[in-house]
């Protein structure tokens, strides 16, 4: 089931279409990966589903009826500009978020205990915001967005900014979100942790979508039959005898083995590749290679900026 | 409305918890008291110390015992003395100052010289130039030879002074004073001018703090803009109702402690009682009771007359529709740019307004009733400044009905349009916002 539908968003500023019939289905209890190069329009579609403008066209179902006021209590969101009132106590800061999420009092209370006692940042209570340490700020910012439990979470290049242990902290944290129930969509151009933790994605560029899917599903259509083996055996002999199967594009000797890479000519299935290499000498490993997000995203965007490009001109 | 009143609570608590705001709100009541009180004062104590003056004329005496002694003043007439010795030595001989007069040319000014250590009072030379001229006055008349002139001069001689009284419609009589009237008019039209000001900028700068800290996305994601837009204002007018209503309170127990330690009780008595009998007969019962009264129990008197009441009541009311109107442009100026120094661009036309009806206000409090003062006092962006320095003259209830009506339509109108353009401006970075781009983002959908 999708928790969250948005279809043909359409948002148009004074100068520029910001999103152009932009659709997206986020499947309960997946983690969600919202790319897209910088200015594509990932920033607007997070407003308009957390209700902070509205589009010029399309609607917004969140668990399957029209998107409404009280929704935000149930959603919790991570600005990409992100900040805190300076002169605020860490906690006056901290209740004042958690009450206007819609959280009283005692529950608010009980539940930043357990969290600043999590992050280790108990002591600070008392403390202004401004004496605080970036990294510090950015575990507040954090716990206030998930305080209240909702269960979409949305995060705005949630990465930028933190330092590897920080960051590394928050992707636990997510998938500890994910496992207790909560679905998560986040904006990253982060491509490493895309793969990590995303299991669907939507890539937008020039505010259309170029690709949605499951993330296996996209790597899978991406494939481009290359594969990693390990090899002990004469590089050479392999080159020549098989070249009619495949290309070796790399190869390294590591170790007195050969890794290589090679690409498999279309319809030869592994199987007779592995039969032939068996011949061959030994293998030790054999991967298929998919591309990474990365390549994928590089190639899509690049493809799709040429084409429209050449329209334009 | 539960979230307003969450942001309302923020908003005032955090300025009213600072402490500049309580140095201000304490120290500014002593200031006022300090201004009511110390004038009254002065009249009251004046120079006590006892003077002893030598009064020299050249060759003649025909001054000798004119100018009459008083409490603090003895004059000493002294035949063939000097002057040019005396100028160095009177002190020495223990006289506070030397008066010189020069009969022949005693009309000419200046020919009436005052010799002294110090800056003589007001006091000694009213008393001095007073006896004086009446004097040469008398002299020159008797050239005229009158007969019987000095009962003539007796039974002309006359002392006016103005008792002015203000009759409301319903026929009630307010014994009035023009001098206090000015003061309070003046005053109360620049502290809304002030108050204005000082509070409409903190809006500004609320919401220009709110941007550059990056809070503002993360608040609306839980509000509406619109809604924070409006809990700041009404945080900040809370304030700014709390300052003004704890210098009320506070000047008001200041000067009244004060009064029960400078004020003989009887004269307190005496006012209350002319009061007393002002309402209840006004013309002729009081006559007599007011000559006698000294200056300093008329000032306190005047005071005590004031319509106190409708004038906090009508300040109140102007300070919350003044400020509302502006308060809402300012935070369409915070809301545009991304920090204080751009502010500059769009400051223009908020301050002129104000700066306007500051010199209109300049202009009514002398002459309440102008054509000017009565068309700037019914323009919205005007009228809070000027009506507040016309109310203390009394003003008929249609007009501040009409003004009243008038600033509320429009504060309406211009925070419907802040809150418009506000709700773009906050999530807009790093961007050089122009009028024609406000006015876009006032056209927007939403």
């Amino acid at each position: 089931m999708d928790i969250l539908k948005a279809r043909n968003i359409v948002k148009q500023f004074s100068n520029h279409l910001a999103l152009d019939k932009v659709s997206i289905h986020v499947p309960e209890g997946a983690i969600y990966g919202l790319l897209g190069p910088n200015g594509a329009g990932k920033t607007t579609l997070l407003r308009i589903i957390n209700q902070i403008t509205a589009p010029d066209e399309g609607e917004v179902e969140f668990k399957n009826r029209k998107l409404k006021a009280d929704d935000v209590f149930d959603i919790g969101y991570l600005p990409e500009e992100r900040g805190l009132y300076k002169k605020m106590t860490v906690g006056e800061q901290a209740m004042y978020l958690a009450q206007l999420k819609g959280m009283k009092r005692s529950e608010a209370v009980k539940k930043l205990r357990y969290w600043f006692e999590k992050f280790e940042i108990q002591p600070w209570w008392n403390k202004k915001v401004e004496e605080l340490s970036k990294g510090m700020q950015q575990k507040l910012q954090f716990i206030v967005t998930i305080l209240h439990e909702p269960s979409l979470l949305i995060f705005d290049e949630p990465f930028s900014g933190f330092d590897p242990i920080n960051a590394r902290i928050l992707k636990q944290e997510i998938q500890e979100l994910k496992k207790k129930g909560a679905t998560i969509i986040f904006s990253t151009h982060d491509m490493g942790s895309v793969e990590e933790l995303c299991n669907h994605i939507t890539l937008i560029n020039r505010s259309r979508t170029l690709l949605e899917g499951p993330i296996d599903k996209v790597r899978e259509e991406y494939r481009t039959n290359r594969f990693e083996v390990i090899f002990e055996g004469s590089p050479n002999l392999l080159d020549f005898t098989l070249s009619s199967q495949y290309k070796i594009i790399e190869n390294t000797p590591v170790n007195g083995t050969q890794r290589l890479l090679i690409e498999i000519v279309d319809g030869i299935s592994t199987n007779e590749i592995i039969s032939s290499l068996l011949t061959r000498g030994k293998i030790i490993s054999f991967n298929e290679k998919l591309p990474s997000m990365n390549d994928i995203f590089i190639q899509v965007v690049e493809e799709e900026n040429k084409k429209t490009d050449r329209k334009s001109n | 409305m539960n979230k307003i009143i969450l942001i309302i609570k923020r908003e005032y608590l955090s300025r009213v918890k600072k402490k500049s705001f309580i140095i201000m709100t304490l120290l500014a009541p002593l200031l006022m008291a300090a201004m009511l009180i110390i004038p009254f004062w002065m009249m009251s104590q004046g120079d006590d110390t006892e003077k002893d003056i030598a009064v020299v004329e050249e060759g003649t005496s025909l001054f000798t015992g004119v100018i009459p002694d008083t409490k603090t003043m003895r004059f000493h007439y002294l035949e063939d003395a000097r002057m040019e010795e005396l100028k160095t030595t009177f002190s020495d001989l223990g006289y506070y100052g030397v008066l010189y007069v020069s009969p022949k040319q005693a009309l000419v000014p200046g020919s009436v010289e005052f010799w002294c250590k110090q800056q003589p009072p007001l006091e000694v030379t009213m008393h001095i130039s007073n006896a004086l001229e009446k004097e040469i006055e008398r002299l020159k008349l008797e050239t005229y030879n009158i007969s019987n002139l000095d009962e003539i001069l007796a039974s002309v001689e006359t002392s006016i002074q103005i008792q002015t009284f203000k009759v409301s419609d319903t026929g009630e009589v307010k014994k009035s004073n023009t001098g206090i009237t000015m003061g309070i008019a003046y005053i109360s039209g620049f502290l809304i001018y002030m108050f204005t000001f000082m509070f409409g900028a903190q809006v500004m700068r609320g919401v220009i703090e709110e941007k550059t800290s990056r809070i503002v996305e993360v608040i609306v994601s839980s509000v509406k803009p619109f809604q924070l837009m409006l809990g700041k204002i009404v945080g900040i007018a809370l304030v700014g109702l709390t300052q003004f209503v704890s210098w009320v309170v506070l000047t008001g127990v200041i000067v009244s402690i004060a009064q029960s330690m400078f004020l003989p009780d009887n004269m307190m008595e005496q006012i209350q009682s002319g009061q007393s009998i002002m309402s209840a007969a006004p013309a002729a019962a009081q006559a007599s009771s007011t000559i006698q009264m000294t200056e300093a129990q008329r000032f306190i008197e005047s005071i005590y007359s004031v319509e106190w009441g409708l004038i906090i009541l009508t300040f109140i009311a102007y300070f919350m529709g003044g400020y509302l109107l502006y308060a809402s442009l300012f935070a369409i100026v915070g809301s545009a740019v991304d920090n204080e120094t751009d502010t500059q661009q769009f400051m223009l036309p908020i301050t002129i307004p104000m700066i306007l009806g500051l010199f209109v206000m300049l202009n009514a409090f002398q002459n309440p009733n102008s054509s000017i003062a009565f068309w700037f006092s019914l323009i919205p962006f005007t009228s809070p400044i000027v009506m507040m320095a016309r109310i203390p003259f009394g003003v008929p209830a249609w007009e501040l009905g009409t003004s009243l009506l008038l600033l509320v339509m429009t504060f309406i109108l211009t925070t419907w349009m802040a809150g418009k353009i506000y709700r773009t401006g906050i999530l807009m970075y790093g961007k050089k916002v122009s009028y024609k781009e406000l006015w876009k983002w006032l056209r927007y959908k939403n």
